[in-house]
Protein backbone atom coordinates (compact mmCIF):
# COMPACT_ATOMS: atom_id res chain seq x y z
CA UNK A 1 0.00 0.00 0.00
CA UNK A 2 1.08 3.52 -0.56
CA UNK A 3 1.29 4.27 3.14
CA UNK A 4 -0.56 7.51 2.64
CA UNK A 5 -4.00 7.33 4.12
CA UNK A 6 -6.19 10.33 4.73
CA UNK A 7 -6.69 10.49 8.46
CA UNK A 8 -8.52 13.80 8.35
CA UNK A 9 -11.10 13.99 11.10
CA UNK A 10 -13.94 15.28 8.97
CA UNK A 11 -12.95 13.05 6.09
CA UNK A 12 -15.72 10.51 5.70
CA UNK A 13 -14.93 9.62 2.16
CA UNK A 14 -14.34 5.95 1.45
CA UNK A 15 -13.33 4.76 -1.96
CA UNK A 16 -14.54 1.27 -1.35
CA UNK A 17 -17.26 -0.42 0.53
CA UNK A 18 -18.56 -3.98 0.67
CA UNK A 19 -22.18 -4.63 1.46
CA UNK A 20 -22.92 -7.36 3.98
CA UNK A 21 -23.60 -9.85 1.19
CA UNK A 22 -20.50 -8.93 -0.79
CA UNK A 23 -18.39 -9.43 2.32
CA UNK A 24 -20.08 -12.74 3.18
CA UNK A 25 -19.39 -14.07 -0.30
CA UNK A 26 -15.76 -12.95 -0.07
CA UNK A 27 -15.51 -14.71 3.31
CA UNK A 28 -16.84 -17.96 1.83
CA UNK A 29 -14.47 -17.61 -1.10
CA UNK A 30 -11.52 -17.11 1.26
CA UNK A 31 -12.33 -20.16 3.39
CA UNK A 32 -13.04 -22.41 0.43
CA UNK A 33 -9.88 -21.30 -1.37
CA UNK A 34 -7.74 -21.81 1.75
CA UNK A 35 -9.11 -25.34 2.12
CA UNK A 36 -8.33 -26.04 -1.52
CA UNK A 37 -11.98 -26.65 -2.38
CA UNK A 38 -12.24 -23.96 -5.02
CA UNK A 39 -9.83 -22.14 -7.23
CA UNK A 40 -10.74 -18.48 -7.89
CA UNK A 41 -9.74 -18.88 -11.53
CA UNK A 42 -12.24 -21.72 -11.96
CA UNK A 43 -14.93 -19.57 -10.35
CA UNK A 44 -14.13 -16.69 -12.69
CA UNK A 45 -14.38 -19.06 -15.63
CA UNK A 46 -17.85 -20.19 -14.58
CA UNK A 47 -18.95 -16.59 -14.02
CA UNK A 48 -17.57 -15.57 -17.37
CA UNK A 49 -19.69 -18.10 -19.23
CA UNK A 50 -22.70 -16.21 -17.97
CA UNK A 51 -21.50 -12.66 -17.82
CA UNK A 52 -22.26 -11.74 -21.41
CA UNK A 53 -25.84 -12.81 -21.11
CA UNK A 54 -26.76 -11.73 -17.62
CA UNK A 55 -27.11 -8.62 -15.61
CA UNK A 56 -28.87 -5.49 -16.65
CA UNK A 57 -27.99 -4.31 -20.12
CA UNK A 58 -29.55 -0.97 -19.40
CA UNK A 59 -26.58 0.86 -20.88
CA UNK A 60 -27.45 -0.44 -24.35
CA UNK A 61 -30.85 1.20 -24.09
CA UNK A 62 -29.28 4.47 -22.99
CA UNK A 63 -26.99 4.42 -26.02
CA UNK A 64 -29.81 3.47 -28.40
CA UNK A 65 -31.90 6.36 -27.09
CA UNK A 66 -29.00 8.77 -27.53
CA UNK A 67 -28.56 7.59 -31.13
CA UNK A 68 -32.21 8.11 -31.97
CA UNK A 69 -33.03 11.23 -29.99
CA UNK A 70 -30.68 14.23 -30.34
CA UNK A 71 -32.30 15.99 -27.40
CA UNK A 72 -31.68 13.00 -25.17
CA UNK A 73 -28.10 12.79 -26.47
CA UNK A 74 -27.60 16.41 -25.54
CA UNK A 75 -29.00 15.84 -22.06
CA UNK A 76 -26.81 12.76 -21.67
CA UNK A 77 -23.78 14.85 -22.58
CA UNK A 78 -24.66 17.56 -20.05
CA UNK A 79 -25.99 15.48 -17.17
CA UNK A 80 -25.64 11.76 -17.68
CA UNK A 81 -26.75 10.92 -14.16
CA UNK A 82 -30.14 12.56 -14.64
CA UNK A 83 -30.58 11.42 -18.24
CA UNK A 84 -29.88 7.80 -17.31
CA UNK A 85 -32.09 8.03 -14.24
CA UNK A 86 -34.93 9.26 -16.46
CA UNK A 87 -34.95 5.82 -18.06
CA UNK A 88 -35.33 4.25 -14.64
CA UNK A 89 -31.75 3.07 -14.19
CA UNK A 90 -30.01 4.21 -11.04
CA UNK A 91 -26.95 2.84 -9.40
CA UNK A 92 -27.25 1.10 -6.10
CA UNK A 93 -24.91 3.57 -4.48
CA UNK A 94 -26.26 6.52 -6.41
CA UNK A 95 -23.00 6.95 -8.25
CA UNK A 96 -22.64 9.76 -10.74
CA UNK A 97 -22.31 8.85 -14.36
CA UNK A 98 -20.65 10.71 -17.16
CA UNK A 99 -21.20 9.78 -20.79
CA UNK A 100 -18.26 10.17 -23.13
CA UNK A 101 -19.07 10.16 -26.84
CA UNK A 102 -16.93 8.54 -29.48
CA UNK A 103 -16.52 10.69 -32.57
CA UNK A 104 -14.74 10.21 -35.89
CA UNK A 105 -11.70 11.88 -34.24
CA UNK A 106 -11.75 10.45 -30.76
CA UNK A 107 -12.17 7.03 -29.20
CA UNK A 108 -12.89 6.73 -25.48
CA UNK A 109 -11.72 3.94 -23.23
CA UNK A 110 -12.65 3.43 -19.58
CA UNK A 111 -10.30 1.75 -17.14
CA UNK A 112 -10.69 0.43 -13.65
CA UNK A 113 -11.92 -1.29 -11.72
CA UNK A 114 -9.87 -3.33 -9.43
CA UNK A 115 -12.03 -2.10 -6.65
CA UNK A 116 -15.75 -1.59 -6.85
CA UNK A 117 -16.21 1.22 -9.35
CA UNK A 118 -17.72 -0.70 -12.23
CA UNK A 119 -21.19 0.64 -13.05
CA UNK A 120 -22.81 -2.80 -13.27
CA UNK A 121 -26.28 -1.33 -12.80
CA UNK A 122 -25.85 0.08 -16.29
CA UNK A 123 -23.40 -2.34 -17.89
CA UNK A 124 -24.14 -5.68 -16.28
CA UNK A 125 -21.37 -7.84 -14.85
CA UNK A 126 -17.80 -6.74 -15.47
CA UNK A 127 -15.65 -8.92 -17.72
CA UNK A 128 -12.79 -10.71 -15.96
CA UNK A 129 -10.07 -9.04 -17.98
CA UNK A 130 -11.40 -5.64 -16.96
CA UNK A 131 -10.60 -6.42 -13.35
CA UNK A 132 -7.15 -7.75 -14.18
CA UNK A 133 -4.20 -5.58 -13.11
CA UNK A 134 -2.51 -5.86 -16.54
CA UNK A 135 -5.52 -4.30 -18.26
CA UNK A 136 -5.66 -1.27 -16.03
CA UNK A 137 -1.97 -0.46 -16.08
CA UNK A 138 -1.46 -1.21 -19.77
CA UNK A 139 -4.59 0.63 -20.85
CA UNK A 140 -3.16 3.80 -19.36
CA UNK A 141 0.34 3.36 -20.80
CA UNK A 142 -0.53 1.86 -24.18
CA UNK A 143 -4.24 2.12 -24.96
CA UNK A 144 -3.70 1.62 -28.67
CA UNK A 145 -1.85 -1.65 -28.06
CA UNK A 146 -4.50 -2.92 -25.66
CA UNK A 147 -7.28 -2.10 -28.11
CA UNK A 148 -5.40 -3.86 -30.90
CA UNK A 149 -5.38 -6.98 -28.73
CA UNK A 150 -9.12 -6.71 -28.53
CA UNK A 151 -9.15 -6.75 -32.29
CA UNK A 152 -9.80 -3.04 -32.54
CA UNK A 153 -7.31 -1.36 -34.86
CA UNK A 154 -7.89 2.38 -34.73
CA UNK A 155 -6.67 4.68 -37.49
CA UNK A 156 -3.34 6.29 -36.56
CA UNK A 157 -4.88 9.77 -36.57
CA UNK A 158 -7.65 8.88 -34.13
CA UNK A 159 -7.12 10.17 -30.62
CA UNK A 160 -7.71 7.85 -27.68
CA UNK A 161 -8.89 9.30 -24.39
CA UNK A 162 -8.59 7.09 -21.34
CA UNK A 163 -10.95 7.67 -18.44
CA UNK A 164 -10.27 6.33 -14.96
CA UNK A 165 -13.45 5.68 -13.02
CA UNK A 166 -13.56 6.88 -9.46
CA UNK A 167 -15.83 5.95 -6.61
CA UNK A 168 -17.88 9.08 -7.30
CA UNK A 169 -17.86 9.17 -11.07
CA UNK A 170 -18.25 6.31 -13.49
CA UNK A 171 -18.13 6.47 -17.22
CA UNK A 172 -20.28 5.18 -20.02
CA UNK A 173 -18.84 5.25 -23.53
CA UNK A 174 -21.37 6.12 -26.21
CA UNK A 175 -20.01 4.38 -29.30
CA UNK A 176 -20.53 5.78 -32.78
CA UNK A 177 -23.74 4.71 -34.43
CA UNK A 178 -22.93 2.10 -37.07
CA UNK A 179 -23.57 2.82 -40.73
CA UNK A 180 -26.57 1.24 -42.36
CA UNK A 181 -28.84 1.65 -39.36
CA UNK A 182 -31.08 4.40 -40.70
CA UNK A 183 -34.65 3.57 -39.84
CA UNK A 184 -33.72 1.22 -37.00
CA UNK A 185 -35.87 1.53 -33.91
CA UNK A 186 -34.38 1.78 -30.43
CA UNK A 187 -34.75 -1.90 -29.75
CA UNK A 188 -32.93 -2.87 -32.94
CA UNK A 189 -30.23 -0.32 -32.17
CA UNK A 190 -29.79 -1.60 -28.61
CA UNK A 191 -28.96 -5.05 -30.01
CA UNK A 192 -25.90 -3.53 -31.68
CA UNK A 193 -24.52 -2.09 -28.45
CA UNK A 194 -22.16 -4.57 -26.84
CA UNK A 195 -20.88 -4.30 -23.32
CA UNK A 196 -17.35 -3.93 -24.63
CA UNK A 197 -18.40 -1.01 -26.82
CA UNK A 198 -19.73 0.79 -23.74
CA UNK A 199 -16.35 0.59 -22.01
CA UNK A 200 -14.53 1.42 -25.22
CA UNK A 201 -12.88 -1.96 -25.66
CA UNK A 202 -14.88 -2.44 -28.84
CA UNK A 203 -17.21 -0.62 -31.18
CA UNK A 204 -20.90 -1.17 -31.78
CA UNK A 205 -21.76 -4.12 -34.02
CA UNK A 206 -22.63 -3.52 -37.63
CA UNK A 207 -26.12 -4.66 -38.63
CA UNK A 208 -24.50 -7.53 -40.57
CA UNK A 209 -22.45 -8.68 -37.57
CA UNK A 210 -25.48 -8.62 -35.31
CA UNK A 211 -27.57 -10.77 -37.58
CA UNK B 1 0.00 -12.61 -24.76
CA UNK B 2 -0.92 -11.24 -21.39
CA UNK B 3 -3.05 -13.02 -18.84
CA UNK B 4 -6.38 -11.44 -19.47
CA UNK B 5 -8.91 -12.41 -22.06
CA UNK B 6 -7.98 -10.72 -25.25
CA UNK B 7 -10.87 -10.97 -27.58
CA UNK B 8 -14.49 -10.24 -27.21
CA UNK B 9 -15.03 -10.94 -30.86
CA UNK B 10 -15.03 -14.68 -30.49
CA UNK B 11 -18.04 -14.33 -28.23
CA UNK B 12 -19.83 -12.36 -30.81
CA UNK B 13 -19.15 -13.92 -34.18
CA UNK B 14 -22.83 -14.52 -34.67
CA UNK B 15 -23.90 -11.60 -32.56
CA UNK B 16 -24.74 -13.89 -29.69
CA UNK B 17 -22.51 -14.97 -26.85
CA UNK B 18 -21.61 -18.63 -26.83
CA UNK B 19 -21.73 -20.73 -23.71
CA UNK B 20 -19.53 -23.75 -23.33
CA UNK B 21 -20.28 -24.34 -19.69
CA UNK B 22 -21.89 -27.74 -19.04
CA UNK B 23 -25.32 -27.55 -17.52
CA UNK B 24 -25.04 -27.90 -13.79
CA UNK B 25 -27.78 -29.76 -11.91
CA UNK B 26 -27.86 -26.72 -9.64
CA UNK B 27 -29.69 -24.90 -12.42
CA UNK B 28 -32.67 -26.89 -11.15
CA UNK B 29 -32.45 -25.20 -7.75
CA UNK B 30 -35.83 -24.11 -6.44
CA UNK B 31 -37.00 -20.66 -7.56
CA UNK B 32 -33.69 -19.88 -9.32
CA UNK B 33 -34.21 -16.66 -11.32
CA UNK B 34 -33.65 -17.48 -15.00
CA UNK B 35 -33.71 -15.76 -18.34
CA UNK B 36 -35.97 -16.85 -21.19
CA UNK B 37 -33.07 -19.06 -22.36
CA UNK B 38 -32.95 -20.88 -19.03
CA UNK B 39 -29.73 -19.24 -17.88
CA UNK B 40 -29.41 -17.94 -14.35
CA UNK B 41 -29.87 -14.20 -13.99
CA UNK B 42 -27.92 -12.19 -11.49
CA UNK B 43 -28.70 -8.72 -10.26
CA UNK B 44 -25.26 -8.13 -8.75
CA UNK B 45 -21.79 -9.57 -9.32
CA UNK B 46 -21.56 -11.29 -5.91
CA UNK B 47 -24.62 -13.35 -6.83
CA UNK B 48 -22.80 -14.79 -9.82
CA UNK B 49 -19.79 -15.56 -7.62
CA UNK B 50 -21.75 -17.43 -4.98
CA UNK B 51 -23.65 -19.32 -7.66
CA UNK B 52 -20.40 -20.33 -9.36
CA UNK B 53 -18.80 -21.41 -6.08
CA UNK B 54 -21.76 -23.62 -5.27
CA UNK B 55 -21.70 -25.17 -8.75
CA UNK B 56 -17.99 -25.92 -8.33
CA UNK B 57 -18.35 -27.46 -4.86
CA UNK B 58 -21.15 -29.67 -6.06
CA UNK B 59 -19.12 -30.72 -9.12
CA UNK B 60 -16.35 -31.81 -6.79
CA UNK B 61 -18.69 -33.84 -4.63
CA UNK B 62 -18.35 -31.67 -1.53
CA UNK B 63 -22.09 -32.07 -1.10
CA UNK B 64 -24.82 -33.91 -2.96
CA UNK B 65 -27.69 -32.43 -4.91
CA UNK B 66 -30.07 -33.62 -2.20
CA UNK B 67 -28.11 -31.93 0.57
CA UNK B 68 -28.01 -28.69 -1.40
CA UNK B 69 -31.69 -28.73 -2.34
CA UNK B 70 -32.73 -29.38 1.25
CA UNK B 71 -30.51 -26.67 2.74
CA UNK B 72 -31.53 -24.07 0.18
CA UNK B 73 -35.18 -24.83 0.58
CA UNK B 74 -34.94 -24.47 4.37
CA UNK B 75 -33.63 -20.94 3.81
CA UNK B 76 -36.18 -20.12 1.13
CA UNK B 77 -39.08 -21.12 3.37
CA UNK B 78 -37.82 -19.25 6.39
CA UNK B 79 -40.38 -16.68 7.57
CA UNK B 80 -39.71 -13.06 6.76
CA UNK B 81 -38.75 -13.48 3.12
CA UNK B 82 -39.27 -10.44 0.91
CA UNK B 83 -42.46 -10.53 -1.13
CA UNK B 84 -40.63 -9.65 -4.36
CA UNK B 85 -38.04 -12.42 -3.77
CA UNK B 86 -35.22 -9.90 -4.21
CA UNK B 87 -33.52 -11.66 -1.30
CA UNK B 88 -33.24 -14.94 -3.21
CA UNK B 89 -29.44 -14.88 -3.31
CA UNK B 90 -29.29 -13.81 0.34
CA UNK B 91 -30.93 -17.18 1.02
CA UNK B 92 -28.43 -18.83 -1.28
CA UNK B 93 -25.53 -17.32 0.71
CA UNK B 94 -27.15 -18.44 3.98
CA UNK B 95 -27.60 -21.97 2.62
CA UNK B 96 -24.03 -22.26 1.41
CA UNK B 97 -22.73 -20.83 4.70
CA UNK B 98 -24.79 -23.40 6.58
CA UNK B 99 -23.44 -26.29 4.52
CA UNK B 100 -19.91 -25.03 4.99
CA UNK B 101 -20.34 -25.06 8.77
CA UNK B 102 -22.27 -28.35 8.88
CA UNK B 103 -19.55 -30.03 6.84
CA UNK B 104 -16.99 -28.57 9.28
CA UNK B 105 -15.18 -26.73 6.52
CA UNK B 106 -15.30 -23.61 8.68
CA UNK B 107 -17.08 -22.53 11.84
CA UNK B 108 -19.77 -19.90 11.87
CA UNK B 109 -17.48 -17.71 13.97
CA UNK B 110 -14.71 -18.04 11.45
CA UNK B 111 -17.04 -16.95 8.64
CA UNK B 112 -18.30 -14.00 10.67
CA UNK B 113 -14.77 -12.87 11.48
CA UNK B 114 -13.74 -13.11 7.83
CA UNK B 115 -16.82 -11.17 6.75
CA UNK B 116 -15.93 -8.28 9.07
CA UNK B 117 -12.34 -8.50 7.98
CA UNK B 118 -13.30 -8.11 4.31
CA UNK B 119 -15.47 -5.13 5.15
CA UNK B 120 -12.63 -3.39 6.96
CA UNK B 121 -10.28 -4.30 4.12
CA UNK B 122 -12.61 -2.72 1.56
CA UNK B 123 -12.90 0.50 3.55
CA UNK B 124 -9.13 0.67 3.92
CA UNK B 125 -8.38 0.14 0.23
CA UNK B 126 -7.82 3.26 -1.84
CA UNK B 127 -9.40 3.63 -5.23
CA UNK B 128 -7.66 1.79 -8.04
CA UNK B 129 -5.98 -0.77 -5.79
CA UNK B 130 -7.25 -4.32 -5.58
CA UNK B 131 -9.23 -5.04 -2.43
CA UNK B 132 -7.31 -7.79 -0.68
CA UNK B 133 -7.98 -9.10 2.79
CA UNK B 134 -4.45 -8.17 3.89
CA UNK B 135 -5.64 -4.54 3.75
CA UNK B 136 -7.72 -5.15 6.88
CA UNK B 137 -5.93 -2.98 9.45
CA UNK B 138 -6.89 -5.38 12.26
CA UNK B 139 -5.58 -8.46 10.53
Amino acid sequence: MSGHHGHGHDHHHHDNHFTDMEARVKALETVLTEKGLIDPAAIDAIVETYETKVGPRNGARVVARAWSDPEFADWLKRDATAAIASLGFTGRQGEHMRAVFNTPDTHNLVVCTLCSCYPWSVLGLPPIWYKAPPYRSRAIIDPRGVLAEFGLELPAGKKIRVWDSTAELRYLVVPERPDGTEGFNEEQLADLVTRDSMIGAGVALSPEAAR
Amino acid sequence: MSGYKTSSLEENTDGKPVSTFPRSPLLASAELPKSADGDPVFAEPWQATVFAMTVRLHEQGVFSWGEWAETLSAELYRPGRKADASDYYDCWVAALSRLVTELSIASGRELEALTRSWQRAAEATPHGKPIVIENDPLR
